[in-house]
């Protein structure tokens, strides 16, 4: 008798035949047991470490390698209060000590520089070399700072920054804003979606104001959105430029920049040319460059990665998952998002390992809080249940706060420390 | 070669055990909680920690939170994702880790 796929996929469960209505063909079947498969993940960021110390954690059987080149963890998230003066760097950098001592996470400190999806080894810039049995890559998304005229020279010469990506660059744009004189313009803008946080540029704005607000009064915000309308949230950041921030924030929908000059500190758009004393343009985006290596990021899904969304398998090569911002799917892109894929696609690879078939009917949560003052904070949250044909679908009494509160903002403090210490042990 | 690759995956699942989809299932759905109430459910901060909790505490805690009748500032939206079924087998779980 010869099985065919499809066959394979009837007898193997409903869990693979959802998987084939959704139209992921390549699942990649459990294979039989090994005594210490390999898995090496790529990026040790909200998805990777998490998905790392989930494989440690579920399969201790499994030899896991996490390559990343930083040398400590800067989150994102908490990245927005440092700019308005709430938190310094050192408040959003924890260390990645606890991944190898406590949870047997090989931690290589290097860039990846090569994937061979065939012989499943990847390379690093230092000349390591890795084979694996499953590829995990979370690198987060790539930055199109080429798409924006101009951006790399004034990038270089520290006349603009994105500072979308915690590390240098958000100690530089507070230094900037430090740095202004009072009645200063700050142009910030918006990339068109899908892009990393969507509230992120909201919640940013919103702090600026609040540190103007007590510091320099007379400054103002032009905020330059690619979007027509405020992306998620939009009461709630409304609500306080209407009032805290009155007559503080100029927001300008449909308003993508495409050229910045840092020598007359100009920002060019379709509608505009708006001229400020500090410059944050935040650039589109697309899978991290790694995906690209593996073949996984494809141009028919926007440069996002298509996957299985139960396992978090490429659709397009077997034993490569992609988790966190990087994947192509109708989810927002944050840090609670890559947390809460890590868990499911780490729960699915050590079962897919073991020769045992994944949870059919996995569950995903979001909720970002955002800041809109240095008192106050809202959030959005969502749970979202595999459903088969259906997808994932979002569960009744999912949504937004309108109006941010106290006690919110104690929650949202709360809730960074705590995804810290689950990414990172 | 294909094929023999798939007959050797389909063997593999028939010896799986059936129960075991179960608790992967709440293992899975349990660790998502933990981005908010910390690593094995020990909060630092404002959050409280689930840790240790008693089950039947537990249990009655997250159907007064899915009916409202616990208000809360973001737990309905959270609980209102999850069976009575799942609350009883989280409930276990919870319920082992130390506080
Ligand atoms: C200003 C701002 C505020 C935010 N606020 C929130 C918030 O409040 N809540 C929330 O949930 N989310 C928030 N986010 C979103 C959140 O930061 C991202 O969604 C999250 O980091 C995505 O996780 P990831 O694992 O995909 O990528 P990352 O966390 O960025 O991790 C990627 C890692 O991959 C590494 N990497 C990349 N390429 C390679 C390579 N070739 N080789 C080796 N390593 C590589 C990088 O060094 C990096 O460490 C915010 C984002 C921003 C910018
Ligand atoms: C977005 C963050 C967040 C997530 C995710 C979350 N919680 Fe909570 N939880 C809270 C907050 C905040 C409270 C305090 C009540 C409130 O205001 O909602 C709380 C309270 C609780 C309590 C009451 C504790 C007590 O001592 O009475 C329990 C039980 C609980 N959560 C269980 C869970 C479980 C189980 C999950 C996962 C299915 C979960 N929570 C997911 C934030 C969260």
């Amino acid at each position: 008798m010869t099985i065919n796929r499809r066959d394979f996929l009837k007898v193997s469960g409903a869990g693979a035949a959802s998987t084939l209505i959704a139209g992921c063909a390549t699942q990649s079947a459990p294979t039989v047991a090994k005594a210490s498969p390999k898995v090496v993940v790529v990026g040790a960021g909200f998805g990777g470490a998490t998905c790392a110390k989930y494989l440690r954690t579920w399969g201790p059987n499994i030899e896991v390698t996490l390559i990343d080149p930083n040398d400590n963890f800067i989150s994102c998230p908490i990245s927005n209060w440092v700019i308005g003066g709430m938190k310094t760097m050192a408040d959003i950098t924890r260390s990645y000590d606890k991944l190898p001592s406590q949870y047997g996470v090989k931690m290589v400190k290097d860039y990846v520089v090569a994937i061979d999806t065939k012989a499943r080894i990847v390379k690093t810039k230092g000349g390591g070399s890795f084979s694996y049995d499953r590829l995990v890559l979370s690198p987060g998304v790539d930055i199109r700072t080429d798409l924006v005229g101009g951006f790399k020279e004034a990038e270089a010469a520290g006349k603009v920054v994105h500072a979308w990506k915690a590390g240098a660059q958000t100690a530089l744009l507070r230094k900037q804003l430090v740095n202004m004189p009072d009645g200063g313009v700050f142009v910030m803008s918006v990339p068109t979606v899908p892009y990393r946080c969507p509230p992120g540029p909201y919640e940013r704005a919103s702090l600026v104001a609040d540190y103007f607000t007590k510091a320099k009064p007379k400054s103002k915000i032009i905020l330059l959105d690619g979007n027509p309308d405020i992306v998620s949230k939009k009461p709630l950041f409304m609500g306080v430029w209407n009032t805290l921030y009155k007559g503080m924030i100029d927001y300008r929908p449909n308003n993508a920049p495409y050229r910045v000059n840092g020598d007359t500190m100009t920002v060019t758009t379709e509608f505009d040319e708006v001229k400020g004393d500090v410059l944050n343009v935040v650039p589109p985006q697309r899978a991290g460059a790694v995906c690209e290596m593996a073949g996984v990021r494809t141009a028919a899904n926007d440069n996002w990665c298509p996957v299985n969304l139960t396992t978090f398998e490429s659709t397009t090569t077997p034993n490569v998952h992609i988790i966190g911002d990087s994947v192509s799917a109708a989810l927002p892109k944050s840090g609670h998002m890559a947390n809460n894929m890590a868990k499911v696609c780490a729960s699915a690879i050590v079962e897919l390992l073991a020769g045992r078939n994944p949870d059919t009917v996995p569950v995903i949560t979001n909720t970002c809080y955002s800041a809109v003052s240095d008192t106050k904070a809202g959030y959005v949250a969502n749970v979202w249940r595999w459903e088969g044909a259906k997808g994932y679908v979002s569960q009744p009494d999912g949504g937004a706060t309108a109006v941010p509160d106290e006690l919110n903002k104690a929650y949202n403090e709360s809730w960074a420390s705590n995804i810290w210490s689950d990414v990172l042990g | 070669m294909k094929t023999t690759l798939l007959v050797a995956g389909l063997s593999a699942f028939m010896l799986a055990a059936p129960v075991h989809a179960t608790d992967v299932h709440t293992r899975t759905i349990a660790s998502t909680c933990f981005a908010c109430h910390g690593n094995n459910g020990v909060s630092n901060g404002a959050i409280p920690s689930i840790a240790g909790l008693d089950k039947a505490y537990f249990v009655k805690t997250m159907q007064d939170f899915k009916s409202g009748a616990r208000p809360a500032s973001i737990m309905k939206r959270h609980a209102s994702g999850y069976t009575d079924a799942e609350f009883v087998a989280m409930g276990d779980y919870f319920a082992s880790l130390k506080k």
